[in-house]
């Protein structure tokens, strides 16, 4: 698509939206990409359409793994389409999907992490090739958060969108039940680590049977059942149509960024990509938009991990879990991340039982009551510098102390407000790092503070 | 024999975290060395026997089945009559009332544990930090409650209970009180979970529920939480006043 090729509003929208995110970023606004967003909407309401008329477009959403699985998909097209257009920066709004294509070389695919409400509007004015589907659970209780009415609008835009693909999750109950009237569904089985808002059936308000681990399977008496999945993982390998078998290797850790992988690979299928293709360009890739990112906090040497619900949390606890390290879990409540942080209690923390975790950012002293409910060994320390640095200290205490890892540190001079200058006491930078895990603004403030990324 | 706590239908009421209430007294009664266990009892199954009962919050769907579920199984009423207490939390609260509203606004009958009615709130759902007094005579002495509340219901106390609080911040029943209590059936609206924030309420419960005197537990982490908690929602009272006082002045 050539940009002359736009009606003469879209085109002054483009220039808008331009203009207004290099002004923004220029200003120190922001990342300058919400606000020209915003501008070019303003100019043509029907920017996107025109926008997207002619690419391939695959759009990516659910409740966790959005940001991870439209990089790996981005990265996965990228030889056999050229570089996408892609919201990377998780601005997953139409705002941000404007600013993704009006920046981008005219023609190139997009790759577009969508926030899940936006869904039916983008599939009605995008008609995208491929939409990934890949879970739904509760994420921010103070807004209103019915999964289950999310599940059934996903379902009316699938049915009104007989040319597009439906990369689903069978796993799921809720994505099963809007995937199902899709003209094309690919389904991926791709795991239901929180079952909590998945247990009422949708079809009939019944109950959902799960099949208990490691068997998968799920149905109700209804006669709805979870979808024979086209697309799995096999040990090491990823099983796609027809028994076709991919080594799976990736840098992102955990079995959660392999099932990410999985839907990943199955879309770019769908847009014509081999799998073998699609997974050798996915293992390229380290880190997400700082998630997992090794970086140093403080003078210590932390890897970062980001969890916003409890579905996420399971998914973190159980990559970090296997383990005797500190760790530091850092805990905001502002609006970005809901205002209520009682879902603290949802998740089972009690996992970290027998390691020392440091509770920080400013909701600390909830988690420190959580923590003290499951017995596990805990510290408050507002601040999130000074918090990974008491980590890093007991961490570099129980290395040298020959594997105790609770071997006595003074503690003392980290608590409070961060120490300022040089590391004076924490582990090496070299050592090996703490794992932190912060919900999302608590994430981005370590990011934020974060040197030798 | 050991303390049974039930949390009753997780998997409907507990949206909001409040299975952590059930925790919450469990460990209480183990750290005093009074044997406790935990029971999540699931709606599609016979109520157990138990000797503290907790409800939590939930979606409109799953509220109205919970109701349903509770009248046919027939054990809370009978458990609360007998002098069980219970603990209910927003959409459990509604529904241990007389009545609560469908989500089109339709009443539907309760399980009649409290005697109050709860219809659709006109305003915006009330979301946000809530403060309030205790006020019922049988948790005279109990220091200020906090918590977070996020419902969109109007509850209207009838004379058969008081009161559990008077609304420092927030909205509460949507009369300037908040919850009620009959006998040892307490209803609230404080999520957060109530009682890992009022550690003091969750000792009145235990102490129904036991008839033991309970020693003091060392709680200053909770005190940490209940002081930051008291003062963000001063502070929020505070910011609320003043922007009603430019919307008047601007009018």
């Amino acid at each position: 698509m050539n940009a002359l090729a736009l009606p003469p509003r879209a085109r002054a929208a483009v220039l808008v939206t331009r203009g207004v995110n290099a002004l923004s970023r220029h200003l120190g606004m922001g990342s300058g990409t919400v606000a020209g967003g915003h501008a070019g909407l303003a100019v043509d309401p029907e920017l996107l359409a025109h926008l997207a008329a002619g690419r391939r477009v695959a759009l990516v959403t659910g409740t966790n793994g959005k940001t991870t699985t439209t990089r790996l998909l981005a990265v996965a097209v990228e030889g056999a389409l050229g570089p996408a257009a892609t919201n990377a920066t998780g601005s997953n709004m139409p705002q941000g999907h404007v600013t993704a294509l009006a920046t981008s070389p005219p023609g190139a695919a997009a790759v577009l992490e969508v926030d899940e409400g936006y869904v039916p509007g983008l599939v009605a004015s995008l008609t995208p090739d491929v939409v990934v589907l890949l879970n739904l659970s509760r994420d921010q209780l103070d807004r209103t958060n019915e999964v289950r009415m999310v599940a059934s609008r996903w379902r009316r835009a699938l049915a009104d969108a007989p040319r597009t693909v439906a990369v689903a999750n069978a796993d799921d109950p809720l994505v099963a039940w809007a995937a199902q009237v899709a003209a094309r569904p690919v389904w991926v089985a791709a795991g239901l680590s929180w079952r909590a808002d998945a247990v009422g059936c949708p079809a009939c308000e019944g109950r959902i049977a799960f099949a208990e681990p490691p068997a998968a399977g799920w149905s109700c008496t209804c006669g709805f059942s979870r979808p024979a999945p086209d697309v799995w993982i096999e040990g090491e390998d990823l099983v796609t149509a027809g028994g076709r078998r991919t080594r799976l290797r990736l840098q992102l850790p955990g079995r959660f960024n392999r099932l990410n992988a999985a839907m990943a690979a199955a879309a770019a299928g769908a847009l014509g990509v081999p799998a073998d293709e699609a997974v050798a360009r996915m293992g390229t890739v380290g880190e997400v938009a700082g998630r997992f990112a090794l970086v140093t906090v403080g003078g210590s040497r932390a890897r970062l991990m980001l969890a916003k619900n409890p579905a996420g949390w399971v998914e973190l606890l159980d990559l970090v879990c296997p383990g005797h390290d500190p760790v530091v879990v850092g805990i905001n409540a502002r609006a970005a991340d809901g205002r209520d942080p009682s879902w603290l209690w949802d998740v089972p923390f009690e996992r970290l039982a027998g390691r020392f975790v440091v509770a920080t950012g400013e909701r600390c002293r909830d988690l420190a009551v959580r923590l003290r409910y499951a017995e596990v060994d805990h510290r408050a320390v507002p601040d999130p510098v000074a918090a990974v640095r008491l980590a890093a200290m007991r961490l570099g205490a129980g290395r040298r102390g020959a594997g105790t890892a609770g071997a006595p540190v003074d503690v003392m001079a980290v608590d409070g407000a961060p120490v300022d200058g040089a590391p004076v006491d924490g582990a090496p930078v070299d050592g090996a790092p703490v794992d932190v895990i912060g919900n999302y603004t608590a994430f981005h403030d370590l990011l934020s503070r974060a040197a030798g990324r | 024999m050991s303390l049974r706590v039930v949390v009753v239908y997780p998997e409907l009421l507990g949206t909001y975290g409040d299975g952590g209430n059930g925790r919450v007294l469990v460990h209480r009664a183990r750290w005093r060395g009074i044997d406790a266990e935990l029971l999540e009892a699931p709606a599609d199954r016979r109520l157990p026997a138990g000797d503290l009962y907790c409800l939590g919050g939930g979606e409109d769907g799953p509220q109205l089945q919970a109701a349903e579920s509770l009248r046919d199984d027939g054990t809370l009423a009978a458990a609360a009559a007998a002098g069980t207490p219970v603990l209910a939390v927003c959409a459990g609260y509604q529904i241990v009332g007389r009545s609560f509203p469908a989500a089109d606004g339709r009443p539907l009958e309760g399980v009649g544990l409290l005697d109050v009615t709860t219809v659709k709130a006109p305003a915006p759902r009330a979301v946000g930090e809530i403060l309030a007094e205790p006020l019922a005579q049988a948790l005279a002495g109990l220091p200020t409650l906090t918590g977070f509340e996020n419902h969109g219901g109007h509850t209207r106390l009838g004379p058969g209970v008081d009161p559990l609080a008077r609304v420092v911040a927030g909205v509460g029943n949507g009369d300037g009180t908040e919850g009620a209590v009959a006998g040892r059936v307490v209803g609230t609206y404080l999520h957060g979970p109530v009682l890992a924030r009022n550690p003091a309420l969750a000792d009145v419960l235990l102490g129904w529920a036991s008839g033991a005197a309970l020693a003091p537990l060392d709680d200053t982490e909770e005190e940490a939480l209940r002081e930051e908690r008291l003062a963000a929602a001063r502070r929020g009272r505070r910011a609320a006043a003043f922007r009603r006082r430019v919307e008047a002045w601007r009018r």
